[in-house]
């Protein structure tokens, strides 16, 4: 046995990182639940028609005569609905699954645009430094410096009401979150050996930029998209509920409680209740999620 | 540091100017308000009287030189809707606002600190854990649906406090406050919390990691060296030493605060600036629009530079780079 190499690596070493990630992320059961809920949610989102008892927006399938009956009614029909109907008759189990499905489409969409913004001015930032740096930096911190509930309102207010102009004022807030973070991690990597070795290599900088400046970076933007994925649905909600966001063509979870406002009042939860149960599910289970990703990628906290 | 005041001050002017410019070509290009506002009875004199009594034939940097020019001796135009002056409806329900965000601030401290200072000793307790738990779900929380909720709870199933309006009011010094009655603390009772929660949330997290980074420290250690009493290092050592970003963020979450009061005061039918610019919104109103967004842009602006001069002030590490900046 005089083979045995003298310092055998740790198993640690010897996993994929994404492995060890893995591992870190799941010792967590409250992460891990939280990432099983939010699985969950998207899979009822993507496969809403398939799981929906009805299709809400289908006239032929509602009927005003079932209209507002408390959670677990039987309709006219013989069928149950499990979280009662609104006005119109409709299911809201069903309307739940149709509005998660755009609430989630907004905020996938909105953070999407942003971060391939926010990555491209960061990094640019980063790489050219100088007057460049200073004017988009400014420009973020000035934003940076508005809450973002006031920017959407002002965007909303200029550009006017639509799913387009919502997802415009929800990529124009987000942003400057990406290109602040990114431009954070890239000037930290910028001064390292490995960096400067490239450059001596005569690498073009676009391969500077994308081979070692990005992956060095990814992940406090992996934590920081998260979470704003979280803020975009919460925003989006707000401004549905509002009155300023989603047009009523487009259902989102936001929109399913504004309508349930009014019958509050007369003891009619559950208009309001349950689509507001499965948006505070949904980012919960994000923001779950970030705080353990924070957590595991921080390499400070790394034992 | 006056070098400092200066730019700083100057760089807050661009900004309201280009804030101005963006808001009022925005806000002039959306609908069309004479549709709205004139009788569509009248006949065609009465809508031209009735257009250039309000102005709206002229070119739009007309009117943005004319809103400019009066903007500058504090009249931002006359709302459509009331006839009056859109600042003056905007200073009139400023009271409102302040006082809602105040009470949440309030509330937001008193019990944000503590909680986050415990959650920070005991990061393993269950206590600690349960805080932190908390804290996840305040900021997971949509203000709006938890007002709904609030709404639902305590108004409609047990009937104890009311769901919207301000209450009796008493003038304090000219200024309507709710505070002072008990029908008026009955009203603030739902929405101030509602308001508070986001901030309970913040503080929490905030105390909670600078109390955690403090305690590893080495004046802390040092101070344990010595022999000091737990109370002391926590109350002086410590404390002390997570106070400065504390106090930062209140005072730059305030002005959050009164941008987010737009949601409770919609929520709660809260009689604020807030409410008030979602009805305009809703009716077009352009002049309060613009007067409202250029009112919390300044308080904005003014909070921002304040915090900025005062946290050089308090924190002697800080360095204002008066060059490149």
């Amino acid at each position: 046995m005089s083979a045995t190499p003298p310092a055998a690596p740790p198993m640690r070493d010897a996993q994929s990182p994404f492995a060890r990630l893995a591992g870190d992320f799941f010792a967590n059961p409250v992460a891990a639940f939280g990432l099983g809920l939010l699985a969950a949610i998207v899979l009822l989102a993507i496969f809403a028609p398939l799981v929906s008892p009805q299709d809400p927006y289908d006239l032929a399938q509602i009927d005003v005569i079932d209209g507002r009956l408390p959670p677990g009614s039987r309709s006219s029909t013989g069928s149950r609905f499990w979280l009662g109907t609104d006005d119109q008759g409709r299911d809201m189990l069903s309307a739940i699954f149709y509005g998660l499905r755009i609430s989630l489409a907004v905020g996938a969409a909105s953070t999407v645009l942003a971060l391939a913004i926010g990555l491209a001015a960061g990094l640019a930032a980063a790489y050219a430094g100088g007057r460049f740096e200073s004017f988009v930096m400014r420009i973020v911190d000035i934003q940076l410096s508005f809450p973002a509930i006031l920017i959407a309102l002002i965007l909303i207010a200029v550009l006017g009401q639509g799913t387009g102009k919502v997802i415009a004022a929800l990529v124009t807030i987000q942003w400057a979150y990406y290109a602040r973070t990114v431009r954070a991690a890239a000037l930290v990597e910028k001064r390292r050996e490995y960096v400067e070795a490239a450059r001596c290599l005569a690498l073009p900088p676009a391969r500077i930029v994308f081979r070692h400046l990005l992956p060095n970076g990814l992940p406090p933007l992996i934590v920081v998209a998260t979470v704003q994925v979280a803020a975009a649905i919460a925003l989006e909600a707000t401004l549905s509920f509002l009155g300023l966001g989603l047009p009523i063509t487009e259902p989102s979870l936001g929109l399913l409680i504004a309508n349930g406002y009014q019958y509050l009042l007369s003891g009619k939860y559950w208009i309001s209740f349950f689509p507001g149960v499965a948006l505070l599910a949904t980012i919960v289970a994000i923001n779950l999620v970030a705080d353990q990703l924070r957590d595991v990628l921080n390499p400070r906290l790394q034992r | 540091m006056l070098v400092f005041v200066i730019r700083r001050s100057l760089q807050s002017v661009v900004v309201l100017v280009a804030m101005s410019v963006i808001v009022f070509v925005g806000v002039y290009a959306i609908g069309n308000p004479i549709d709205i506002l004139i009788n569509p009875q009248a006949d065609q004199i009465d809508r031209e009287r009735a257009i250039a009594a309000l102005g709206l034939d002229r070119p739009l940097w007309e009117q943005y030189l004319t809103f400019l020019r009066g903007a500058v001796t504090g009249d931002l135009g006359r709302s459509f809707v009331h006839s009056t002056s859109a600042l003056g409806l905007i200073v009139e329900k400023m009271p409102a606002t302040l006082e809602l965000a105040f009470s949440a601030m309030l509330i937001a401290i008193v019990l944000g600190i503590p909680l986050g200072l415990w959650a920070g000793l005991k990061p393993d307790a269950l206590s600690g854990r349960t805080i932190m738990a908390g804290s996840i779900l305040g900021f997971s929380l949509p203000t709006f649906w938890v007002g709904l909720m609030l709404i639902m709870v305590f108004s409609v199933m047990l009937g104890w406090l009311p769901s919207n309006g301000r209450g009796t009011t008493v003038d304090l010094f000219g200024v309507p406050l709710s505070l002072l009655t008990v029908d008026g603390l009955a009203h603030l009772a739902l929405p101030a919390p509602n308001l508070a929660l986001f901030n309970v949330a913040l503080l929490i997290r905030l105390t909670r990691s600078g109390a955690r980074e403090a305690l590893l420290q080495d004046y802390v250690k040092f101070a344990r060296a010595k022999g000091l009493s737990n109370r002391r290092v926590i109350g002086v050592h410590v404390l002390r030493n997570i106070l400065i970003p504390v106090v930062t963020v209140i005072g730059l979450q305030f002005g959050a605060l009164i941008a987010f009061a737009i949601v409770t005061e919609s929520v709660f039918a809260w009689p604020g600036m807030g409410k008030l610019l979602i009805d305009s919104i809703n009716l077009l109103d352009r002049p309060v629009i613009v007067a409202y967004l250029l009112v919390i842009v300044t308080l904005f602006i003014a909070i921002n530079l304040a915090v900025d001069i005062l946290y050089s002030a308090l924190d002697p590490r800080v360095r204002l780079s008066e060059g490149g900046g």
